[in-house]
């Protein structure tokens, strides 16, 4: 399995990079050889299983989308890769976003989201319900995204803000955004496990870690 | 009442007055040392307290996100004699409004943080500003460290600050683009491994070219010619050379010294002498300093965030004994302790560490997830005493080791 973190230095305010690497060693542990690669400013898109985007500043953001989109991020996720984004990269991957001023940016379309800036920052813990599971993680954001129909949530708001104070994030087969940012993979296993369930296509058995007492003290912090 | 330097107004005496009896009852309360709720008061009966405090004294700011204590210490050390601080690293105006009302001296070294330096540099108009460094830190509460540097930028345009000297990294291109629009500028040209917030250039937004000659451009933005640098063991500061030896580890405390000692030379301190007295420097607010608890023997360290470890990690890589690491989330510390995974930690495979704090399953699962060996610790159930301890933790947890800890 191959792990590629994309622009992490435009894309990775908040230890993103941290996702690729549980990802990847919670499929070695299960005995998969995974293998982790950046692409950097200037390099082409490697071929990928799954692609990670992280959060990013505004001015970043807008050359991250532009890089992306002449790199042909959606023609790979279009071909079969599996992209997990989280906070500006789940902009980034929407059709538009705003950024500085309420100029809207045009983003890569691989969902119908369109993002503008809110009349606040969103910054606090965060859960969300996504199905039976509990997500949880911190946000740090502007923005107010508007799913497109028949584009379904990741998950409904239980704290925090989300999308839109009612939903977080986005879903489909390939591809999950949220605005959880940093790490939100090392802080809920059962969603890394989910993801390389999918990425590897297989029922994956249960691989007990500190990760999952991580897990249940950040639920019992929020009372959940 | 003391004869203070500066323009002293009677509006000034009275919060003059406020500030001292706040910071006595603080004091008499055990409610902290103060310093900030006095501060405060006083900025509130005059607003314009600190301007006139600092009216007559040579005044020296140090800002960025790494070293502002330390190198704040070392210039009020090479400084010699009494110099004014915020020692107690209360680094926005009501700590500088303490820092003056409790010290008659005519100099002051001041640190400020990064969001304050602004309205610090307005009120104390200062002969010469340090800008150490800057990155990612508390993201939860000061978003976007570009914003910050762009500020930093606008100052120096300002016709009231065009006679003061900056004082700043020259590797560090957020610093230089801080700092380039400024009239007078003493580049240092000191170690700066932690670039991960300068991937792309603060002018032109492309990526930025690294090499071991420096940092640039295709836009033509690149790394200053210094007139500050450390060559093997000597420093370097204008037409000053001498061996720069510091009681203090650490390769950052080097640049910190350097720093610090180029500032000293600009408000005409003897090279010399301020050499020898930042170099004899061992403790910091009690960082560095051997400290005992129960039986364990603990040399307190403190970063706050991927640089301050980055740097930190390296550092006591070569101190023998256990490894102990404090994480806390509080609002001093920033609540979100995602940052954890931008900091290399996979440097202490083979080594077991301890963790510690509110956030210890934060911290065990990012080393678990780096291949380094753990175990969970608390301070109702330590460790037993075997080997020197190094204690690593961030802001409030180090609070805590030190009120915990005795001398």
């Amino acid at each position: 399995m191959r792990v590629v973190t994309l622009l992490p230095e435009l894309l990775g305010t908040y230890g993103d990079g941290g996702n690729a690497l549980v990802l990847a060693q919670r499929a070695r542990r299960r005995g998969v050889m995974a293998e982790m690669l950046e692409m950097r400013v200037g390099d082409r898109l490697p071929r990928a299983d799954v692609y990670l985007l992280g959060g990013g500043e505004d001015g970043p953001q807008r050359q991250a989308a532009d890089l992306l989109r002449e790199a042909g991020l959606r023609a790979a996720y279009e071909e079969g890769a599996h992209v997990v984004a989280v906070c500006a990269g789940l902009q980034i991957l929407g059709t538009h976003f705003a950024v500085a001023g309420d100029e809207s940016y045009e983003g890569l379309g691989l969902a119908d989201v369109v993002t503008t800036r809110g009349s606040r920052r969103s910054v606090g813990e965060i859960a969300a319900a996504v199905g039976d599971d509990l997500l949880v993680g911190f946000e740090n954001h502007g923005g107010v995204s508007v799913l497109g129909e028949g584009l379904a949530p990741l998950g409904r708001v239980i704290r925090g803000r989300g999308n839109d104070g009612r939903v977080d994030g986005y879903r489909a087969q390939r591809l999950w955004a949220t605005y959880a940012h940093g790490p939100v993979l090392a802080m809920n296993p059962w969603l890394a496990d989910a993801i390389l369930a999918s990425v590897l296509d297989t029922d994956l058995e249960a691989l007990s870690s500190v990760a999952d007492q991580l897990y249940a003290e950040r639920r019992r912090s929020l009372g959940l | 009442m003391v004869k203070m330097p500066g323009a002293i107004t009677f509006r000034d005496r009275l919060a003059i007055f406020g500030v001292r009896i706040v910071n006595f009852l603080s004091r008499l309360t055990g409610r902290g040392s103060g310093t900030v709720a006095g501060g405060r008061v006083g900025l509130v009966l005059s607003p314009r307290l600190l301007t006139d405090l600092a009216a007559g004294r040579r005044v020296v700011l140090v800002t960025g996100t790494n070293g502002k204590t330390t190198t704040t210490a070392m210039v009020a050390a090479g400084w010699g004699g009494d110099v004014a601080r915020n020692a107690t690293g209360s680094n926005m105006l009501q700590g500088h409004v303490a820092a003056l009302v409790n010290s008659t001296s005519d100099r002051a070294a001041l640190e400020v943080d990064e969001k304050w330096l602004e309205a610090a540099v307005e009120a104390t108009a200062p002969s010469v500003v340090v800008l150490l460094n800057l990155s990612r830190d508390q993201l939860d509460r000061s978003n976007e460290v570009r914003v910050i540097a762009e500020r930093w930028r606008h100052l120096w345009t300002l016709a009231a600050n065009s006679t003061t000297v900056v004082v700043a990294n020259a590797n560090d291109p957020l610093v230089v683009y801080a700092a380039e629009t400024a009239q007078q500028v003493r580049w240092c040209d000191v170690e700066t491994p932690w670039l991960l917030d300068a991937w792309s250039c603060p002018k032109c937004t492309r990526a930025l070219r690294f090499s071991p000659e420096g940092w640039s451009c295709e836009c033509g933005f690149a790394r200053p010619a210094s007139s500050t640098s450390l060559v093997g063991e000597d420093l370097v500061v204008g037409s000053h050379r001498a061996k720069l030896q510091l009681s203090l580890p650490g390769e950052f405390n080097r640049a910190n010294a350097a720093l610090a000692l180029t500032a000293l030379v600009e408000v005409e301190a003897d090279f010399g002498s301020a050499l020898e007295r930042v170099a004899r420097l061992a403790d910091v607010a009690g960082r560095f300093g051997l400290r005992h608890w129960r039986g364990h023997e603990l040399r307190l360290t403190l970063a706050k965030n991927p640089a301050g470890f980055a740097a930190m990690l390296a550092t006591i890589s070569t101190f023998p004994g256990e490894l102990w690491i404090a994480i806390n989330a509080r609002i001093a510390d920033g609540r979100d302790p995602s940052w954890l995974y931008d900091v290399p930690f996979e440097q202490l495979r083979g080594r077991v560490v301890h963790c510690f704090g509110d956030r210890r399953l934060d911290l065990a699962t990012r080393l678990d997830y780096a291949g380094v060996t753990y175990e969970l610790s608390s301070e109702e159930s330590p460790p037993p005493p075997t080997a020197p301890v190094t204690v690593l933790a961030n802001y409030t947890a180090f609070q805590e080791w030190l009120e915990r800890s005795a001398n």
